[in-house]
Protein backbone atom coordinates (compact mmCIF):
# COMPACT_ATOMS: atom_id res chain seq x y z
CA UNK A 1 0.00 0.00 0.00
CA UNK A 2 2.70 2.62 0.78
CA UNK A 3 4.27 1.81 -2.31
CA UNK A 4 1.54 3.42 -4.04
CA UNK A 5 1.63 7.05 -2.70
CA UNK A 6 3.13 9.28 -4.13
CA UNK A 7 5.57 10.10 -1.92
CA UNK A 8 8.17 8.29 0.15
CA UNK A 9 9.21 9.50 3.12
CA UNK A 10 13.04 9.02 4.45
CA UNK A 11 13.21 9.57 7.77
CA UNK A 12 11.77 7.21 11.07
CA UNK A 13 10.13 10.09 13.64
CA UNK A 14 7.93 9.38 15.84
CA UNK A 15 4.27 9.53 15.15
CA UNK A 16 1.69 11.71 17.34
CA UNK A 17 -2.08 11.24 16.54
CA UNK A 18 -4.11 14.20 14.70
CA UNK A 19 -7.34 14.57 13.68
CA UNK A 20 -8.28 15.16 9.67
CA UNK A 21 -11.45 15.71 8.88
CA UNK A 22 -12.91 13.67 11.96
CA UNK A 23 -10.54 10.78 11.01
CA UNK A 24 -7.75 10.31 13.23
CA UNK A 25 -4.68 9.53 11.65
CA UNK A 26 -0.74 9.47 12.54
CA UNK A 27 2.00 12.09 11.52
CA UNK A 28 5.83 12.64 11.94
CA UNK A 29 5.90 14.60 15.21
CA UNK A 30 7.56 17.95 14.67
CA UNK A 31 7.45 17.67 11.05
CA UNK A 32 5.96 20.11 8.32
CA UNK A 33 2.51 19.40 8.57
CA UNK A 34 2.06 20.02 4.45
CA UNK A 35 4.99 17.31 4.06
CA UNK A 36 3.37 15.06 6.31
CA UNK A 37 0.20 15.31 4.65
CA UNK A 38 1.24 14.63 1.42
CA UNK A 39 3.47 11.93 2.72
CA UNK A 40 0.89 10.52 4.36
CA UNK A 41 -1.46 10.23 0.71
CA UNK A 42 -3.08 13.73 1.33
CA UNK A 43 -3.41 15.14 -2.17
CA UNK A 44 -6.07 17.50 -1.98
CA UNK A 45 -6.26 20.04 0.92
CA UNK A 46 -9.08 22.19 0.04
CA UNK A 47 -11.65 23.05 -2.74
CA UNK A 48 -11.30 27.19 -3.49
CA UNK A 49 -14.27 29.66 -2.71
CA UNK A 50 -14.20 30.56 -6.17
CA UNK A 51 -14.69 27.07 -8.01
CA UNK A 52 -14.53 24.66 -5.86
CA UNK A 53 -11.87 23.22 -7.63
CA UNK A 54 -9.21 20.88 -5.41
CA UNK A 55 -5.86 22.31 -4.55
CA UNK A 56 -2.68 20.97 -2.96
CA UNK A 57 0.63 22.40 -1.56
CA UNK A 58 2.46 24.27 -4.27
CA UNK A 59 5.57 26.59 -3.21
CA UNK A 60 6.21 24.97 0.41
CA UNK A 61 7.53 28.58 1.56
CA UNK A 62 4.73 30.12 2.69
CA UNK A 63 3.80 31.86 -0.09
CA UNK A 64 0.77 30.62 -2.49
CA UNK A 65 -1.70 29.95 -0.22
CA UNK A 66 -2.79 26.92 -1.99
CA UNK A 67 -2.23 24.49 1.21
CA UNK A 68 -5.18 26.06 3.23
CA UNK A 69 -6.28 23.99 5.94
CA UNK A 70 -8.50 24.95 9.41
CA UNK A 71 -6.57 24.05 12.50
CA UNK A 72 -8.93 24.60 15.28
CA UNK A 73 -11.12 26.21 13.14
CA UNK A 74 -8.34 29.02 11.83
CA UNK A 75 -7.37 28.75 8.30
CA UNK A 76 -3.82 28.17 7.99
CA UNK A 77 -1.31 27.19 5.78
CA UNK A 78 -0.16 23.62 6.42
CA UNK A 79 3.46 24.78 5.06
CA UNK A 80 3.72 26.87 7.79
CA UNK A 81 2.89 24.74 10.71
CA UNK A 82 4.48 21.72 12.62
CA UNK A 83 2.77 18.71 13.35
CA UNK A 84 1.73 18.84 16.95
CA UNK A 85 -0.14 15.88 19.15
CA UNK A 86 -3.76 16.35 19.12
CA UNK A 87 -3.90 18.60 15.89
CA UNK A 88 -7.66 18.66 14.49
CA UNK A 89 -7.07 19.75 10.97
CA UNK A 90 -10.49 20.26 8.57
CA UNK A 91 -10.11 20.84 4.80
CA UNK A 92 -12.07 23.45 3.85
CA UNK A 93 -14.53 23.09 1.32
CA UNK A 94 -15.68 25.69 -1.51
CA UNK A 95 -17.35 28.59 -0.38
CA UNK A 96 -15.99 29.24 3.48
CA UNK A 97 -12.66 28.29 2.09
CA UNK A 98 -11.29 31.86 2.19
CA UNK A 99 -8.63 32.84 4.12
CA UNK A 100 -10.21 33.96 7.76
CA UNK A 101 -13.24 32.53 6.89
CA UNK A 102 -16.54 33.49 5.02
CA UNK A 103 -16.18 36.09 2.45
CA UNK A 104 -19.06 37.23 1.13
CA UNK A 105 -18.65 38.53 -2.89
CA UNK A 106 -19.24 42.25 -3.83
CA UNK B 1 13.33 48.99 24.20
CA UNK B 2 15.22 50.97 22.18
CA UNK B 3 15.47 50.69 18.05
CA UNK B 4 18.05 48.71 16.95
CA UNK B 5 20.83 49.65 15.31
CA UNK B 6 19.89 47.06 12.21
CA UNK B 7 16.60 44.73 11.93
CA UNK B 8 17.17 42.33 8.70
CA UNK B 9 13.97 40.38 7.35
CA UNK B 10 14.78 36.69 6.04
CA UNK B 11 17.57 34.27 7.16
CA UNK B 12 18.90 33.28 4.16
CA UNK B 13 22.33 33.78 3.07
CA UNK B 14 21.73 37.60 2.41
CA UNK B 15 20.31 38.07 5.73
CA UNK B 16 22.33 35.70 7.77
CA UNK B 17 25.78 37.15 6.38
CA UNK B 18 24.59 40.91 6.36
CA UNK B 19 22.91 40.33 10.35
CA UNK B 20 26.24 38.69 11.61
CA UNK B 21 28.79 41.06 9.78
CA UNK B 22 26.68 44.17 11.03
CA UNK B 23 27.00 42.62 14.51
CA UNK B 24 30.31 41.84 13.96
CA UNK B 25 31.45 45.27 13.52
CA UNK B 26 28.99 46.54 16.61
CA UNK B 27 25.93 47.00 15.74
CA UNK B 28 22.81 45.56 17.89
CA UNK B 29 21.54 43.86 14.56
CA UNK B 30 17.89 41.50 15.30
CA UNK B 31 16.74 38.93 12.26
CA UNK B 32 12.90 38.07 11.68
CA UNK B 33 12.65 34.96 9.72
CA UNK B 34 9.48 33.19 8.62
CA UNK B 35 10.57 29.63 9.65
CA UNK B 36 11.42 27.88 12.38
CA UNK B 37 15.13 27.32 12.11
CA UNK B 38 17.80 29.89 9.96
CA UNK B 39 18.58 29.02 6.47
CA UNK B 40 15.95 30.38 3.94
CA UNK B 41 14.96 28.63 1.54
CA UNK B 42 18.14 27.38 -0.35
CA UNK B 43 19.65 26.42 3.39
CA UNK B 44 16.47 24.94 4.49
CA UNK B 45 16.44 23.95 8.04
CA UNK B 46 20.31 23.25 6.87
CA UNK B 47 21.96 23.13 10.66
CA UNK B 48 19.28 19.88 11.12
CA UNK B 49 19.52 18.31 7.82
CA UNK B 50 22.91 18.58 6.34
CA UNK B 51 24.72 15.84 8.71
CA UNK B 52 20.78 13.95 8.01
CA UNK B 53 21.25 13.63 4.11
CA UNK B 54 24.56 16.00 3.42
CA UNK B 55 25.31 13.45 0.93
CA UNK B 56 22.28 13.83 -0.94
CA UNK B 57 22.01 17.51 -1.08
CA UNK B 58 25.35 18.46 -1.94
CA UNK B 59 28.55 20.52 0.20
CA UNK B 60 27.00 23.74 -1.37
CA UNK B 61 23.97 23.33 0.66
CA UNK B 62 26.34 21.95 3.32
CA UNK B 63 27.94 25.32 2.84
CA UNK B 64 24.97 27.14 4.66
CA UNK B 65 26.31 25.29 8.52
CA UNK B 66 28.68 28.25 7.82
CA UNK B 67 26.52 30.89 7.88
CA UNK B 68 23.72 29.64 10.47
CA UNK B 69 27.33 29.17 13.12
CA UNK B 70 27.86 33.25 11.72
CA UNK B 71 24.62 34.38 13.49
CA UNK B 72 25.21 32.41 16.44
CA UNK B 73 28.45 33.34 17.19
CA UNK B 74 28.02 37.13 15.79
CA UNK B 75 25.50 37.56 18.87
CA UNK B 76 22.48 38.29 16.78
CA UNK B 77 19.05 38.69 18.00
CA UNK B 78 17.11 35.55 15.67
CA UNK B 79 13.46 35.87 15.82
CA UNK B 80 12.05 32.49 14.03
CA UNK B 81 8.62 31.82 12.86
CA UNK B 82 7.94 35.43 12.64
CA UNK B 83 6.08 36.55 9.89
CA UNK B 84 6.24 40.11 8.92
CA UNK B 85 3.35 41.97 7.92
CA UNK B 86 3.81 45.85 7.70
CA UNK B 87 7.23 47.67 8.09
CA UNK B 88 6.58 51.49 8.58
CA UNK B 89 8.77 54.52 8.24
CA UNK B 90 10.77 55.33 11.24
CA UNK B 91 10.80 52.58 11.42
CA UNK B 92 8.26 49.92 13.06
CA UNK B 93 8.24 46.48 11.98
CA UNK B 94 4.57 44.70 12.56
CA UNK B 95 5.08 40.58 12.46
CA UNK B 96 2.98 37.69 13.97
CA UNK B 97 4.87 35.04 15.88
CA UNK B 98 2.93 32.16 17.43
CA UNK B 99 -0.57 33.39 17.42
CA UNK B 100 0.60 37.14 17.95
CA UNK B 101 1.18 40.02 16.88
CA UNK B 102 4.40 42.01 18.02
CA UNK B 103 6.18 45.15 16.69
CA UNK B 104 10.42 45.82 16.44
CA UNK B 105 11.80 49.12 15.87
CA UNK B 106 14.23 50.11 13.86
CA UNK B 107 17.05 53.26 12.65
CA UNK B 108 17.59 50.64 9.55
CA UNK B 109 16.10 47.91 7.42
CA UNK B 110 17.87 45.59 5.49
CA UNK B 111 15.28 43.23 3.17
CA UNK B 112 16.35 40.24 2.56
CA UNK B 113 13.49 38.21 1.23
CA UNK B 114 14.84 36.27 -1.47
CA UNK B 115 13.21 35.04 -4.45
CA UNK B 116 9.83 33.16 -5.68
CA UNK B 117 9.40 30.87 -8.53
CA UNK B 118 8.61 32.73 -11.81
CA UNK B 119 4.80 32.03 -12.13
CA UNK B 120 4.70 28.99 -14.78
CA UNK B 121 0.64 28.95 -15.82
CA UNK B 122 0.49 26.53 -18.26
CA UNK B 123 -2.48 24.23 -18.61
CA UNK B 124 -3.52 21.99 -15.19
CA UNK B 125 -0.95 24.10 -13.13
CA UNK B 126 -3.20 24.21 -10.45
CA UNK B 127 -3.91 20.80 -9.86
CA UNK B 128 -2.96 19.12 -6.71
CA UNK B 129 0.45 17.48 -6.85
CA UNK B 130 1.90 20.02 -9.48
CA UNK B 131 4.46 22.01 -7.36
CA UNK B 132 7.63 24.39 -7.95
CA UNK B 133 10.55 22.46 -8.30
CA UNK B 134 11.55 24.83 -5.16
CA UNK B 135 8.67 23.28 -3.14
CA UNK B 136 10.00 19.48 -4.11
CA UNK B 137 13.52 20.18 -3.21
CA UNK B 138 12.18 22.22 0.35
CA UNK B 139 9.76 18.51 0.79
CA UNK B 140 13.77 17.11 0.63
CA UNK B 141 15.80 19.09 2.44
CA UNK B 142 13.12 20.02 5.19
CA UNK B 143 11.26 16.75 5.13
CA UNK B 144 12.72 13.81 3.72
CA UNK B 145 9.69 13.44 1.41
CA UNK B 146 10.58 12.51 -2.00
CA UNK B 147 8.39 12.19 -5.18
CA UNK B 148 8.68 8.25 -6.40
CA UNK B 149 7.52 9.15 -10.31
CA UNK B 150 8.34 12.91 -10.88
CA UNK B 151 8.07 14.90 -13.95
CA UNK B 152 10.31 18.08 -14.07
CA UNK B 153 8.93 20.72 -16.48
CA UNK B 154 10.54 23.86 -17.44
CA UNK B 155 14.09 24.98 -18.08
CA UNK B 156 17.22 25.85 -15.82
CA UNK B 157 20.06 25.38 -13.57
CA UNK B 158 18.07 24.39 -10.68
CA UNK B 159 16.22 21.83 -12.27
CA UNK B 160 19.03 19.86 -12.67
CA UNK B 161 19.68 20.08 -9.19
CA UNK B 162 16.89 18.74 -8.01
CA UNK B 163 17.10 15.96 -10.44
CA UNK B 164 20.42 14.56 -9.27
CA UNK B 165 19.31 15.22 -5.89
CA UNK B 166 16.88 12.84 -6.42
CA UNK B 167 18.96 10.64 -8.36
CA UNK B 168 21.00 10.33 -5.42
CA UNK B 169 18.32 9.43 -3.24
CA UNK B 170 17.18 6.63 -5.55
CA UNK B 171 13.95 8.09 -6.39
CA UNK B 172 15.06 9.76 -10.28
CA UNK B 173 12.77 11.71 -12.09
CA UNK B 174 10.24 10.19 -14.52
CA UNK B 175 11.66 12.09 -17.00
CA UNK B 176 12.99 15.90 -17.38
CA UNK B 177 10.65 17.40 -20.03
CA UNK B 178 12.49 20.99 -21.04
CA UNK B 179 11.76 23.84 -22.23
CA UNK B 180 14.66 25.35 -23.93
CA UNK B 181 15.99 25.03 -27.39
CA UNK B 182 19.06 24.29 -29.25
CA UNK B 183 18.59 28.10 -30.32
CA UNK B 184 18.66 29.08 -26.89
CA UNK B 185 21.76 27.86 -26.59
CA UNK B 186 23.58 28.71 -29.80
CA UNK B 187 22.40 32.43 -28.98
CA UNK B 188 23.97 31.81 -24.93
CA UNK B 189 27.35 30.83 -26.59
CA UNK B 190 28.43 34.51 -27.23
CA UNK B 191 29.02 34.62 -23.33
CA UNK B 192 30.74 31.42 -22.81
CA UNK B 193 33.42 33.27 -22.11
CA UNK B 194 31.68 34.52 -18.73
CA UNK B 195 30.32 31.25 -18.14
CA UNK B 196 34.22 29.83 -18.71
CA UNK B 197 35.27 32.41 -15.73
CA UNK B 198 32.44 31.15 -13.58
CA UNK B 199 33.89 27.68 -14.25
CA UNK B 200 32.98 26.04 -11.01
CA UNK B 201 29.47 26.79 -11.99
CA UNK B 202 30.16 25.25 -15.69
CA UNK B 203 31.87 21.94 -13.97
CA UNK B 204 28.53 21.52 -11.47
CA UNK B 205 26.22 21.85 -14.23
CA UNK B 206 28.31 19.21 -16.58
CA UNK B 207 29.02 17.23 -13.33
CA UNK B 208 24.77 17.30 -12.51
CA UNK B 209 23.98 16.36 -16.04
CA UNK B 210 25.77 13.76 -16.32
CA UNK B 211 24.42 11.95 -13.09
CA UNK B 212 21.05 12.63 -14.36
CA UNK B 213 22.28 10.71 -18.26
CA UNK B 214 23.67 7.57 -15.59
CA UNK B 215 20.55 7.41 -13.92
CA UNK B 216 19.36 7.00 -17.56
CA UNK B 217 16.28 9.55 -16.97
CA UNK B 218 14.65 10.47 -20.08
CA UNK B 219 15.29 13.95 -21.41
CA UNK B 220 12.60 16.16 -23.87
CA UNK B 221 14.25 19.18 -24.99
CA UNK B 222 12.90 22.23 -26.97
CA UNK B 223 9.16 20.91 -25.37
CA UNK B 224 6.18 22.61 -26.24
CA UNK B 225 2.44 22.56 -26.14
CA UNK B 226 3.07 21.55 -22.18
CA UNK B 227 -0.38 21.09 -20.08
CA UNK B 228 -0.72 18.68 -17.05
CA UNK B 229 -3.53 16.27 -17.02
CA UNK B 230 -6.30 15.64 -14.22
CA UNK B 231 -9.19 16.06 -12.87
CA UNK B 232 -9.03 15.69 -8.72
CA UNK B 233 -4.90 15.79 -8.96
CA UNK B 234 -2.36 15.71 -11.81
CA UNK B 235 -2.65 12.46 -13.79
CA UNK B 236 -0.31 13.20 -16.79
CA UNK B 237 2.13 15.58 -18.22
CA UNK B 238 1.46 15.83 -21.94
CA UNK B 239 4.05 18.20 -24.50
CA UNK B 240 4.52 18.25 -28.06
CA UNK B 241 7.91 17.55 -29.43
CA UNK B 242 9.35 17.41 -33.25
CA UNK B 243 5.76 17.25 -34.11
CA UNK B 244 5.06 14.51 -32.34
CA UNK B 245 2.58 14.58 -28.94
CA UNK B 246 3.87 12.63 -25.72
CA UNK B 247 2.21 11.92 -22.40
CA UNK B 248 3.95 10.78 -19.62
CA UNK B 249 1.93 9.85 -16.94
CA UNK B 250 2.58 10.68 -13.25
CA UNK B 251 1.31 11.87 -10.41
CA UNK B 252 3.75 14.97 -9.03
CA UNK B 253 5.52 17.63 -11.18
CA UNK B 254 7.65 19.92 -10.55
CA UNK B 255 7.41 23.32 -12.69
CA UNK B 256 10.58 25.61 -12.90
CA UNK B 257 11.72 28.23 -15.31
CA UNK B 258 14.12 30.32 -13.57
CA UNK B 259 13.21 32.56 -10.18
CA UNK B 260 12.48 35.83 -9.50
CA UNK B 261 13.23 38.75 -6.79
CA UNK B 262 10.26 39.08 -4.39
CA UNK B 263 9.67 42.69 -4.42
CA UNK B 264 6.40 42.42 -1.96
CA UNK B 265 8.29 44.10 1.62
CA UNK B 266 10.30 46.62 -0.89
CA UNK B 267 7.29 47.52 -2.74
CA UNK B 268 5.29 48.21 0.53
CA UNK B 269 7.09 50.95 1.25
CA UNK B 270 7.77 52.67 -1.99
CA UNK B 271 10.73 51.67 -2.96
CA UNK B 272 11.37 52.13 -7.17
CA UNK B 273 11.51 49.22 -9.17
CA UNK B 274 12.18 48.84 -12.99
CA UNK B 275 12.55 46.02 -15.57
CA UNK B 276 15.37 43.94 -16.07
CA UNK B 277 14.84 42.84 -19.70
CA UNK B 278 17.88 40.47 -19.37
CA UNK B 279 16.11 38.71 -16.38
CA UNK B 280 12.43 39.11 -17.61
CA UNK B 281 11.70 41.10 -13.99
CA UNK B 282 11.05 43.68 -12.04
CA UNK B 283 14.26 44.21 -9.64
CA UNK B 284 14.20 47.10 -6.92
CA UNK B 285 16.84 49.88 -7.83
CA UNK B 286 19.54 49.78 -5.33
CA UNK B 287 22.96 51.04 -5.47
CA UNK B 288 25.89 49.54 -5.23
CA UNK B 289 25.74 49.26 -1.48
CA UNK B 290 22.15 47.61 -2.00
CA UNK B 291 20.48 51.36 -0.86
CA UNK B 292 17.71 51.47 -2.12
CA UNK B 293 15.64 54.96 -2.85
CA UNK B 294 14.04 54.82 0.48
CA UNK B 295 16.58 56.18 3.11
CA UNK B 296 17.60 53.52 5.42
CA UNK B 297 16.61 50.84 3.37
CA UNK B 298 18.57 48.12 2.23
CA UNK B 299 18.22 45.60 0.07
CA UNK B 300 20.27 42.48 -0.39
CA UNK B 301 20.79 38.99 -2.41
CA UNK B 302 18.22 37.41 -4.72
CA UNK B 303 15.90 40.36 -3.90
CA UNK B 304 17.51 42.71 -5.85
CA UNK B 305 18.09 40.81 -8.46
CA UNK B 306 19.09 36.63 -9.19
CA UNK B 307 22.69 35.69 -8.07
CA UNK B 308 22.31 32.60 -6.43
CA UNK B 309 23.50 32.04 -3.10
CA UNK B 310 26.76 32.51 -2.73
CA UNK B 311 26.27 35.87 -4.79
CA UNK B 312 23.76 37.10 -1.58
CA UNK B 313 25.87 36.09 0.94
CA UNK B 314 28.87 38.72 -0.57
CA UNK B 315 25.92 41.23 -1.34
CA UNK B 316 24.76 41.19 2.50
CA UNK B 317 28.09 41.49 3.88
CA UNK B 318 28.34 44.46 1.48
CA UNK B 319 25.54 46.22 2.25
CA UNK B 320 26.65 45.83 6.34
CA UNK B 321 29.53 47.02 5.60
CA UNK B 322 27.91 50.57 4.35
CA UNK B 323 24.89 50.44 7.34
CA UNK B 324 27.50 50.24 9.83
CA UNK B 325 29.71 52.62 8.32
CA UNK B 326 26.05 55.29 8.20
CA UNK B 327 26.14 54.31 12.09
CA UNK B 328 29.83 55.46 12.54
CA UNK B 329 31.21 51.89 13.05
CA UNK B 330 33.69 51.75 10.64
CA UNK B 331 35.73 54.23 8.82
CA UNK B 332 35.03 55.11 5.10
CA UNK B 333 38.43 53.65 3.98
CA UNK B 334 38.29 50.27 5.89
CA UNK B 335 34.81 50.04 4.79
CA UNK B 336 35.93 50.62 1.16
CA UNK B 337 39.16 48.40 1.54
CA UNK B 338 36.68 45.53 2.50
CA UNK B 339 34.05 46.06 0.00
CA UNK B 340 36.50 46.22 -2.58
CA UNK B 341 37.42 42.47 -1.91
CA UNK B 342 33.94 41.33 -1.92
CA UNK B 343 33.26 42.87 -4.93
CA UNK B 344 35.36 40.93 -6.81
CA UNK B 345 34.58 37.87 -5.54
CA UNK B 346 30.89 38.87 -6.38
CA UNK B 347 31.86 39.55 -9.74
CA UNK B 348 33.51 35.65 -10.20
CA UNK B 349 30.19 34.41 -8.54
CA UNK B 350 28.05 36.67 -11.48
CA UNK B 351 30.51 35.86 -14.31
CA UNK B 352 28.31 32.85 -15.56
CA UNK B 353 25.13 34.50 -14.99
CA UNK B 354 24.57 36.14 -18.96
CA UNK B 355 25.15 32.61 -19.70
CA UNK B 356 22.36 31.11 -17.81
CA UNK B 357 19.88 33.72 -18.25
CA UNK B 358 20.08 33.35 -22.05
CA UNK B 359 20.59 29.25 -22.50
CA UNK B 360 17.83 28.35 -19.94
CA UNK B 361 15.35 31.55 -20.81
CA UNK B 362 11.65 31.34 -19.77
CA UNK B 363 9.52 29.10 -21.24
CA UNK B 364 7.56 31.61 -23.99
CA UNK B 365 3.58 29.96 -23.19
CA UNK B 366 4.05 30.49 -19.78
CA UNK B 367 4.96 33.98 -20.54
CA UNK B 368 1.73 34.41 -22.96
CA UNK B 369 -0.43 31.36 -21.68
CA UNK B 370 -3.58 30.63 -23.68
CA UNK B 371 -6.43 32.12 -23.45
CA UNK B 372 -7.86 29.63 -21.45
CA UNK B 373 -5.24 28.72 -18.91
CA UNK B 374 -5.82 30.14 -14.83
CA UNK B 375 -2.89 32.63 -14.34
CA UNK B 376 -4.08 34.33 -11.10
CA UNK B 377 -4.18 30.89 -8.88
CA UNK B 378 -6.15 32.39 -5.97
CA UNK B 379 -9.04 34.38 -7.68
CA UNK B 380 -8.71 31.87 -10.93
CA UNK B 381 -8.88 34.40 -13.64
CA UNK B 382 -7.46 33.18 -17.09
CA UNK B 383 -4.96 34.69 -19.22
CA UNK B 384 -8.25 35.47 -21.47
CA UNK B 385 -9.86 37.54 -19.13
CA UNK B 386 -7.02 39.93 -18.54
CA UNK B 387 -7.01 40.53 -22.40
CA UNK B 388 -10.68 40.85 -22.33
CA UNK B 389 -10.05 43.95 -19.77
CA UNK B 390 -7.38 45.17 -21.83
CA UNK B 391 -9.89 45.49 -24.79
CA UNK B 392 -12.46 47.02 -22.47
CA UNK B 393 -9.07 49.46 -21.55
CA UNK B 394 -7.51 48.37 -18.85
CA UNK B 395 -4.05 49.47 -18.99
CA UNK B 396 -2.35 48.41 -15.41
CA UNK B 397 -2.62 46.19 -13.35
CA UNK B 398 -4.18 47.92 -10.16
CA UNK B 399 -6.88 49.03 -12.84
CA UNK B 400 -7.07 44.85 -13.78
CA UNK B 401 -8.06 44.33 -9.97
CA UNK B 402 -10.95 46.39 -10.30
CA UNK B 403 -11.96 44.35 -13.44
CA UNK B 404 -11.44 40.77 -12.13
CA UNK B 405 -9.97 40.45 -9.12
CA UNK B 406 -6.63 39.58 -10.18
CA UNK B 407 -3.92 39.82 -7.15
CA UNK B 408 -6.70 40.76 -4.99
CA UNK B 409 -6.48 37.24 -3.12
CA UNK B 410 -4.29 35.97 0.22
CA UNK B 411 -1.14 35.78 -2.02
CA UNK B 412 -1.54 39.09 -3.37
CA UNK B 413 -0.14 38.85 -6.57
CA UNK B 414 3.13 36.92 -5.83
CA UNK B 415 1.78 34.15 -8.24
CA UNK B 416 0.19 36.34 -11.13
CA UNK B 417 1.54 39.58 -11.24
CA UNK B 418 4.28 39.39 -13.77
CA UNK B 419 2.12 37.35 -16.00
CA UNK B 420 -0.64 40.26 -15.74
CA UNK B 421 1.87 42.68 -16.12
CA UNK B 422 3.13 40.57 -19.24
CA UNK B 423 -0.51 40.44 -20.73
CA UNK B 424 -1.55 43.67 -19.98
CA UNK B 425 1.97 45.26 -21.38
CA UNK B 426 1.71 43.15 -24.93
CA UNK B 427 -2.13 43.34 -25.09
CA UNK B 428 -1.85 47.14 -25.14
CA UNK B 429 1.92 47.08 -27.02
CA UNK B 430 3.39 49.32 -23.79
CA UNK B 431 6.53 48.37 -22.12
CA UNK B 432 6.56 46.39 -18.57
CA UNK B 433 7.82 49.32 -16.88
CA UNK B 434 4.99 51.64 -18.75
CA UNK B 435 2.55 48.62 -17.60
CA UNK B 436 3.59 48.82 -14.17
CA UNK B 437 2.67 45.91 -11.29
CA UNK B 438 0.89 45.74 -8.59
CA UNK B 439 0.84 48.31 -5.34
CA UNK B 440 1.83 46.46 -2.29
CA UNK B 441 0.27 47.51 1.16
CA UNK B 442 0.43 46.09 4.14
CA UNK B 443 -0.50 43.33 5.13
CA UNK B 444 1.82 41.64 3.32
CA UNK B 445 0.54 38.64 5.03
CA UNK B 446 -3.04 37.84 6.29
CA UNK B 447 -3.33 38.58 9.66
CA UNK B 448 -6.20 37.66 12.15
CA UNK B 449 -8.15 40.14 14.48
CA UNK B 450 -7.16 37.36 17.00
CA UNK B 451 -3.87 38.28 16.10
CA UNK B 452 -3.69 41.80 16.29
CA UNK B 453 -5.58 41.30 19.85
CA UNK B 454 -2.66 39.67 21.17
CA UNK B 455 -0.29 42.20 19.80
CA UNK B 456 1.94 42.92 22.41
CA UNK B 457 2.61 46.26 23.70
CA UNK B 458 5.14 48.27 21.44
CA UNK B 459 8.01 49.71 23.25
CA UNK B 460 6.95 53.26 25.10
CA UNK B 461 10.37 54.70 23.40
CA UNK B 462 9.42 53.34 19.88
CA UNK B 463 6.17 54.18 19.87
CA UNK B 464 7.15 58.27 20.87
Amino acid sequence: MKQDLPFLEMEGTPRVPVVLDGTPIDLPDGANLAAALLAAGVDVFRQTPVSGAPRGPFCMMGACFDCLVEIDGVARQACMMQVAHGLQITRPQGRTAAYGGDDEPA
Amino acid sequence: MSPRDLVVIGAGPAGMAAAAKAAKLGLGVAILDEQPQPGGQIYRDVDRVAPLRGDILGADYAHGTTLTEGLRDAGVDHIPGAVVWAIEDGFRISYTKEGRGAQIAADRILLATGALERPMPVPGWTLPGVMTAGAGQILLKQSGVLARDAVLVGSGPLLYLIAAQMVRAGTPPRAMVETQSAHDLMRAARHIGGAMRGWPYFAKGLRMLAEITRARVPRYTGATDIAIEGTDRADAVTFTLKGRAHRLSCRTVFLHHGVVPNTQAARSIGVSHGWDAAQACFVPKVNSWGESDVPGVFIAGDGTGIGGAKAAEIAGEIAALKVAQDAGRIAIEARDRQAARLRAAAAREMAARPFLDRAYPPFAEALAPADATVICRCEEVTAGDIRGYARLGCRGPNQAKAFGRSGMGPCQGRYCGLTVTALLAEANGQSPDATGYFRIRAPLKPVTLGELAAMDEIAQDAAE
